[in-house]
């Protein structure tokens, strides 16, 4: 079955420029015939190709505003990184009211969610974090960097689904009660930060269905909302979550929330790598909890909200302030076993160059020898982000020596006219 | 069949240590050897590395990797070491404030490096420097 992916590029839009290919944690990005090849085996939805495009060619597939028709009872999932996103915000229940107000029927906070799994993972802990390293499930985007490059870490990932799936257990679970419905009948959507959690949704990665039907963005939805936002009407009474909930909009909020005192919570993805890094060469032996969050500042920092993440922060310190500092939690003494993953996380081992070590160090010697032929500039305008890169593709045939632009000028016969072909700041004599 | 590597290690720059070991790591990541070996292999070459800035003022790195074993010589002309047996002890350190500030210099360097790999060979004379050899196997 073919992986699904939400970030995607608009084929049309991209000039093929090499800001992508140099961004992408993953080398998973290559230019060919002047457009950008994301491959599927190596992305993991981090978005990091959608902030730095400048042609706005990368984009998350998302559902459109408009597609939530069919379900008779519609529920909105609001994640608390949505809460950053308004100035002068005193109350989550204007933006709450607001979402009822464009469509939804009912909304039930992923904060709410989130406190569940906090006091699932403080349960969870105690029996089974004993002499180990646990790390955060909750960013799809870091699970996946693990499956992709760190799978020695598989062992030490939470095995818990994030708060967005229990959010959309218990409000599916309300809405039943409530109205009657089926199942089919209701629809719940999340309000997403980023498009690694959309791909959590369309393809669940350690359990068999998805128990939510859609997602909308946050800039998606955002002007909507604002347009619904009024302070001259009392909001409906319907926020229900603590600090704790609202926090793990914050890098270091769900690592707050499982109220132990060595944690480490990392942000951005170029930190969480070396995070992975250490904790792989047993170098943090000492910590109990490490959240682990793609983008910076945590989820506030996701490529689809509005406001710049230290601002969203700054914003969610504000509507804490007033809270208490938990309401929601595990209603049985046991974990209920839906909380769970139901299948085990399993490595994708995309960096091996093969399946047995002879073959991938042969092919390797034949990697060092093409790199050699490389200016090592890692320049990007042969497609590859870097020579390394560029020699790898080759030696699997996936490229030839001379889109290199400094092979082509060596073998190209008439040196000197081919020194005027080649940029002035690559060139030997001025 | 062997792939060898060489690396230039400098000396007192803490901000780059770790950059040879790590690209050690990932070869033999990409390469699909065991996750137990790169381990060991990361870890090993990790402290040896660290050695060199600390209290070599930098050093060569030369790693041959085959499908049996990864092996790496670390040359310094650093002080060298007096007594090879004292400073395999835990927590023996001669490292200077500076360093331990760091959070290195507990004396754990070369005792890791020895749980770490399968062989290991000190060859230091005072005033001269060091070499060191490290064998790591590869478990199958």
């Amino acid at each position: 079955m073919d992986f699904f992916h939400s970030v995607r590029l608009d084929e049309d839009k991209c000039r093929g420029c090499i800001n992508c290919i140099k961004r992408c944690p993953t080398e998973a990005i290559r230019v060919r015939n002047g457009k950008a090849r994301i491959s599927p085996e190596l992305c993991i939805d981090c978005g990091e190709c959608i902030r730095i495009c400048p042609q706005r060619a990368k984009y998350a597939h998302r559902d459109k505003l408009e597609d939530f028709g069919h379900f008779k009872y519609k529920i909105a999932l609001p994640a608390p990184a949505l809460y950053g996103q308004f100035n002068n915000l005193d109350d989550t229940n204007y933006i709450l009211t607001a979402l009822k107000k464009i469509g939804f029927d009912d909304v039930y906070e992923v904060a709410r969610g989130a406190e569940i799994v906090s006091d699932a993972t403080r349960k969870w802990l105690k029996e089974n974090g004993k002499g180990k390293t646990i790390i955060s499930s909750a960013c799809p985007a870091v699970v996946r960097l693990i499956r992709v490059r760190y799978p020695k870490l598989i062992p030490n990932v939470l095995p818990m689904n994030p708060p967005m799936v229990e959010a959309a257990i218990q409000a599916r679970k309300i809405a039943k009660e409530k109205t009657g419905l089926e199942d089919s009948d209701i629809g719940v959507f999340f309000i997403t930060p980023c498009p690694a959690k959309i791909t959590a949704i369309k393809n669940p990665i350690c359990n068999e269905v998805s128990y939510i039907n859609g997602a909308f963005s946050i800039k998606d939805i955002y002007p909507s909302l604002l347009k619904k936002m009024s302070r001259e009407e009392e909001p409906e009474d319907i926020n229900n979550a603590g600090l704790i909930g609202v926090g793990w909009a914050n890098s270091g909020g769900e690592a707050a929330g499982v109220l132990k005192e060595r944690y480490l919570a990392a942000d951005g993805i170029e930190n969480v790598m070396q995070v992975l890094a250490e904790i792989e060469n047993e170098k943090l032996p000492d910590l109990e909890f490490v959240e682990l969050n793609a983008c910076p500042g945590g989820c506030v920092g996701g490529p689809l909200t509005v406001e710049n993440p230290y601002v969203a922060k700054a914003r969610i310190q504000r509507l804490r302030k007033y809270l208490p500092v938990s309401k929601n939690r595990l209603e049985t003494d046991e974990i209920p076993d839906h909380m769970m993953w139901e299948k085990p996380l399993t490595a994708t081992h995309s960096l091996k160059l093969a399946d047995n070590v002879f073959d991938a160090m042969e092919l390797m010697t034949k990697v060092y020898e093409i790199q050699a032929l490389l200016p090592g500039l890692d320049c990007g305008t042969c497609g590859a982000p870097s020579c390394n890169a560029m020699a790898k593709d080759i030696a699997k045939g996936k490229a030839e020596l001379t889109d290199c632009i400094f092979r082509m000028k060596q073998e190209m016969s008439d040196e000197t006219a081919a020194e005027e072909l080649i940029p002035a700041p690559f060139r030997d004599e001025e | 069949m062997s792939i060898k590597l060489h690396f230039d290690v400098s000396g007192d720059d803490f901000t780059r240590a770790g950059e040879a070991s790590g690209k050690i790591k990932n070869t033999l990541k990409e390469l699909g050897f065991n996750p137990e070996t790169v381990r060991n292999v990361a870890i090993a070459m990790y402290e040896a590395e660290i050695n060199l800035v600390i209290h070599a003022g930098g050093g060569e790195i030369d790693v041959e990797i085959s499908p049996e074993a990864v092996t790496a010589v670390f040359k310094d002309e650093g002080p060298g070491i007096a007594d090879v047996e004292k400073a395999m002890q835990e927590g023996f350190s001669t490292a200077p404030d500076n360093v331990r500030n760091l959070g290195f210099g507990a004396g754990m360097g070369l005792p890791n490096i020895k749980r770490y790999s399968d062989e290991m060979d000190i060859k230091s004379t005072v005033g001269v420097g060091t070499v060191m050899t490290i064998k790591v196997l590869n478990k199958q």
